[in-house]
């Protein structure tokens, strides 16, 4: 267990000596597909949830199909699937783009964080009490002004303790970016099994990483609830 | 039809339904199991089940199968090395279904946990009073009611475990991925059959969103809505 540790430690945090590997790769696919998960589904939140066909029904189509399909087969598709036609071989971007195992893992997990993240904030607009949005109508709120100010904020809120969960799912689902060639901490574990054959320590210790970063990441969301959430607390009477 | 590949594929989808059933029945049978030791255990048996459940949520599923399937058949041929008899090799369909069912086994503990606690108390102290056998009161009073509070939690986390069982193909199993994959790989056609993958898999989740719209208006009977 210690030798592992001594050859591969650096490996399994930052770098093999040649690229970043490891706990930053992971972290790296996390933070990226998260954060642009978070800022392209609040649009698409809002259009999820409009009266009119034509916006919501794009949206849900979109968020159907990708929460009824396992990420896995969705990075095969981008992966191994899309580089193989000759439109995308042909076009200079794209074929640089798709040759990529990086980029193809960024944009199977950002899409796929989308679509649930897209379903979590309309879940929470929804909820939206009617008299919160008839009282801003009231004073004279609507349009772009009525989402940017009452129900963009409000909302957001109270989808804080179903988007935490959403993070710590994704940070799991980065784990399938070692199929794409992306060296992340279970690519390095993978390395460490074919040259000593210790599954157990090898996975053993990916496991314990993964359950470290996953604590990290619930003990940031409490702070954070504590802090955005704090008007939702029930009163204590003394 | 499929460049030849139809029946591989259509075996490889009976694998993966089979799998995604007889794991999810494993993961009931352990979340029943450990509901009932979180609430009604005593200490150090709930002690147990709250170490089992936060640690298996806190690792990736995949890391997760990789450590059982692999750890399971080094243990496996350490005891047989070292009692002299020859290597077992652990069937990986069995593999894959008892992992796949130890670790949702931990998320269906925490929906039961919260639907066991919908049914009052009083109920349960009532059925004793009147000499009702455990496993009376668990069928005839708790499971009935719980099951309402339960199947939107049940529906979520069958989903899901239908999703995992894509991820058996890279402990060697020949489910629908890697059907379509090494169809891909004998044609070359590698996008059309990871699209026919992600078609499978959108027509079973599409399915069992009717059967589990079925069973949640079987469960509400006897159930009045407020009108709003």
């Amino acid at each position: 267990m210690i030798e592992i540790l001594e050859r591969y430690g650096t490996a399994f945090l930052w770098s093999d000596g040649y690229h970043f590997t490891g706990v930053a790769v992971t972290m790296w696919l996390l933070v990226i597909s998260v954060v642009s998960g978070f800022f392209i589904s609040i649009p698409l939140a809002i259009a999820r949830v409009s009266t009119k066909k034509w916006l919501w029904m794009p949206v849900w189509v979109y968020s159907y199909i990708f929460r009824g399909t396992p990420l896995y087969v969705q990075l095969l598709v981008l992966y191994s699937g899309v580089y193989t036609l000759d439109a995308v071989r042909n076009t200079d971007f794209l074929n640089w783009f798709f040759r990529s195992g990086y980029n193809c893992t960024l944009l199977a997990l950002i899409l796929n964080t989308c679509a649930y993240t897209t379903e979590i904030f309309a879940g929470a607009i929804r909820a939206m009490s009617y008299g919160e949005v008839e009282a801003a109508r009231a004073y004279g709120f609507s349009g772009w002004k009525l989402y940017q100010s009452i129900i963009i904020p409000s909302a957001l809120r109270r989808a804080l303790p179903t988007y935490s969960n959403e993070v710590i799912l994704m940070l799991h689902a980065t784990s399938l970016a070692f199929t794409a060639t992306v060296p992340d901490i279970l690519k390095i574990a993978r390395d460490v099994n074919a040259a000593t054959y210790k599954s157990f320590h090898a996975f053993g210790l990916a496991a314990v990483i993964y359950l470290l970063i996953s604590f990290l990441l619930v003990a940031l969301f409490k702070r954070a609830e504590k802090h955005w959430l704090r008007h939702l607390k029930p009163v204590s009477s003394h | 039809m499929l460049y030849g590949y139809g029946d591989i594929i259509l075996q490889g989808s009976l694998i993966t339904i089979e799998l995604a059933l007889l794991s999810v029945i494993v993961s009931i049978v352990l979340g029943l199991a450990g509901a009932s030791a979180k609430i009604f255990g005593s200490r150090w048996m709930s002690a147990i089940t709250d170490i089992y459940t936060t640690l298996i949520r806190g690792i990736p599923d995949l890391v997760l199968m990789l450590l059982i399937f692999y750890g399971l058949q080094i243990s496996l041929n350490e005891i047989t090395e070292y009692v002299g008899i020859s290597q077992i090799n652990i069937d990986p369909f069995i593999a894959g279904v008892l992992t796949i069912g130890f670790i949702y086994g931990a998320y269906f503990t925490e929906t039961f946990r919260g639907a066991f606690i919908i049914v009052p108390k009083g109920q349960i102290e009532a059925a004793v009073a009147y000499g009702f056998s455990p496993w009376q009161i668990f069928r005839i009073i708790l499971f009935p009611q719980m099951m309402r509070f339960a199947l939107p939690g049940i529906a979520n986390n069958w989903q899901v475990t239908l999703k995992a069982t894509a991820l058996v193909s890279i402990i060697g199993l020949a489910d629908v991925v890697k059907a379509t994959q090494n169809a891909g790989k004998g044609t070359y056609h590698f996008f059309l059959f990871t699209i026919v993958a992600a078609a499978i898999y959108l027509l079973f989740t599409t399915i069992s969103n009717l059967v589990l719209l079925w069973l949640e208006r079987r469960y509400e009977v006897g159930h009045r809505k407020a009108s709003l």
